[in-house]
């Protein structure tokens, strides 16, 4: 997708939740092919962590470096509900400037291309977090950074996301997963937030 | 980028299968204009002097109406994060969103005006300029909403809040709108149309300031 390759670097990055102060000192660096599992218990900064990597928190201290395009998938689908999925997913199509055929092959590949007639409201939370994986595949970016992909996932769906990430990174790209589940995806480095907790 | 998102912005505000639509705040305006001879009396004259007043008091009441999902519901939905993601700034998706609010609140309030004109019982005279009043000073309005809308986005009980804020601020639009009525003259249209200018400069950096901010 990007010409240059694509890169993600953490310095010495704190953050601060109010008065508390949740990690410091953590560092990071990711390049092509590279997938990285944030882990720790709930509450401990997973979420931040994956705020201040995509830019829209800003670190207390320390700094973060990124280079090419990059998709974000959190808590939030981001997807019109009273729409159906198809039309909900189009938007993004279009503000990407993605074709409609690749809409629903992306729409095949997270096993929704049989519900893209059912307006999101309906759909169940493993299939909303599919749509909105849907949604991050399908923006073509090069990092993508996924929190908690895996919540509300049936098993089929967990083997999904592992082989989606797996071919994202074969493919020269770069992932940073947060979650508190194990991830089966070889060659995934993992980082412990609680080791930098302050 | 920015086309299929005002073009989403506008289906959203106009009915988008959420609380009441573009619909509501047309029915709440005229509702005012129809009640009002109910509570002076059908005195004519009366209602002619006074009517152009109402009109823009009950547009500026309608303004309420529309601006708890202006922002929030967006907001919430994480639509505005994962436009800054891509690199669109927040000014310019609230300033994508202020034009939408315009021709989903304004415009129909405009065309509804002769409605409340006849049942005024306002001149045609009259009418013209209330008109051209309205055309000078939803655009103020409509920045207003945005601004206000952000602000108070995510805010517990922030609904109220909003209807409160816009209030006071409006205040130099139906002044000198209203104004343009009787007293003014055509210099109060100017001056509407310059008050609303100054709004829409603003309010797409207000507005993107207080989602920046809403997200430390």
């Amino acid at each position: 997708m990007n010409a240059s390759e694509p890169s993600l670097r953490a310095q010495n990055v704190a953050c601060r939740r109010g008065d508390r102060l949740l990690f410091a000192r953590l560092s990071l660096a990711l390049g092509p092919g590279d997938a990285l599992h944030l882990a720790g218990a709930n509450g401990i900064g997973k979420s931040s962590l994956m705020r201040i990597l995509c830019g829209l928190l800003r670190p207390y201290a320390g700094k973060v470096e990124r280079d090419g395009a990059l998709a974000l998938l959190d808590e939030r689908p981001a997807l019109d509900t009273h729409l159906p999925l198809g039309g909900a997913l189009a938007f993004w199509g279009r503000v990407d400037g993605i074709a409609p055929a690749r809409l629903d092959e992306v729409a095949d590949t997270v096993g929704l291309g049989d519900l893209m007639d059912v307006p999101v409201r309906y759909l169940s939370t493993g299939q909303r977090k599919r749509a909105a994986l849907a949604r991050t595949i399908l923006q073509g970016a090069p990092i993508w950074l996924l929190d908690e992909p895996l919540n509300g996932l049936d098993t089929a769906s967990v083997a999904m996301v592992e082989r989606l990430v797996a071919q994202h990174c074969a493919g020269g790209g770069l992932c940073v997963l947060a979650s508190h589940q194990p991830v089966g995806v070889t060659g995934l480095r993992r980082l412990e937030i609680a080791e930098f907790a302050a | 980028m920015i086309w299929p998102i005002l073009k989403r912005d506008i289906a959203l505000l106009l009915g988008g299968g959420r609380r009441g639509g573009a619909l509501l705040p047309v029915l709440f305006f005229l509702a005012v204009a129809m009640l009002y001879p109910f509570a002076v009396g059908p005195d004519a004259k009366l209602l002619a002097r006074t009517g152009g007043g109402v009109v823009w008091v009950a547009a500026l009441l309608a303004a309420i109406l529309p601006l708890d999902r202006l922002i929030e519901p967006d907001l919430e939905a994480g639509f505005f994060d994962q436009w800054a993601l891509r690199g669109l700034a927040e000014e310019w998706t609230c300033a994508v969103r202020m034009v939408a609010h315009w021709l989903t609140f304004a415009l129909p309030l405009m065309l509804a005006t002769p409605i409340s004109g006849v049942l005024l019982g306002l001149s045609g005279e009259q009418m013209m300029t209330l008109e051209l009043g309205l055309l000078a000073g939803t655009p103020g309005l409509a920045a207003l909403g945005v601004a206000v809308a952000a602000v108070t986005a995510g805010l517990r009980g922030g609904a109220a809040l909003a209807g409160l804020l816009i209030m006071p601020l409006a205040v130099p639009l139906l002044i000198f709108g209203a104004g343009s009525l009787s007293a003014v003259g055509e210099g109060g249209i100017a001056l509407t149309a310059a008050v609303s200018l100054v709004l829409v400069a603003m309010s797409p950096f207000a507005a993107g300031a207080a989602l920046r901010a809403a997200r430390e």
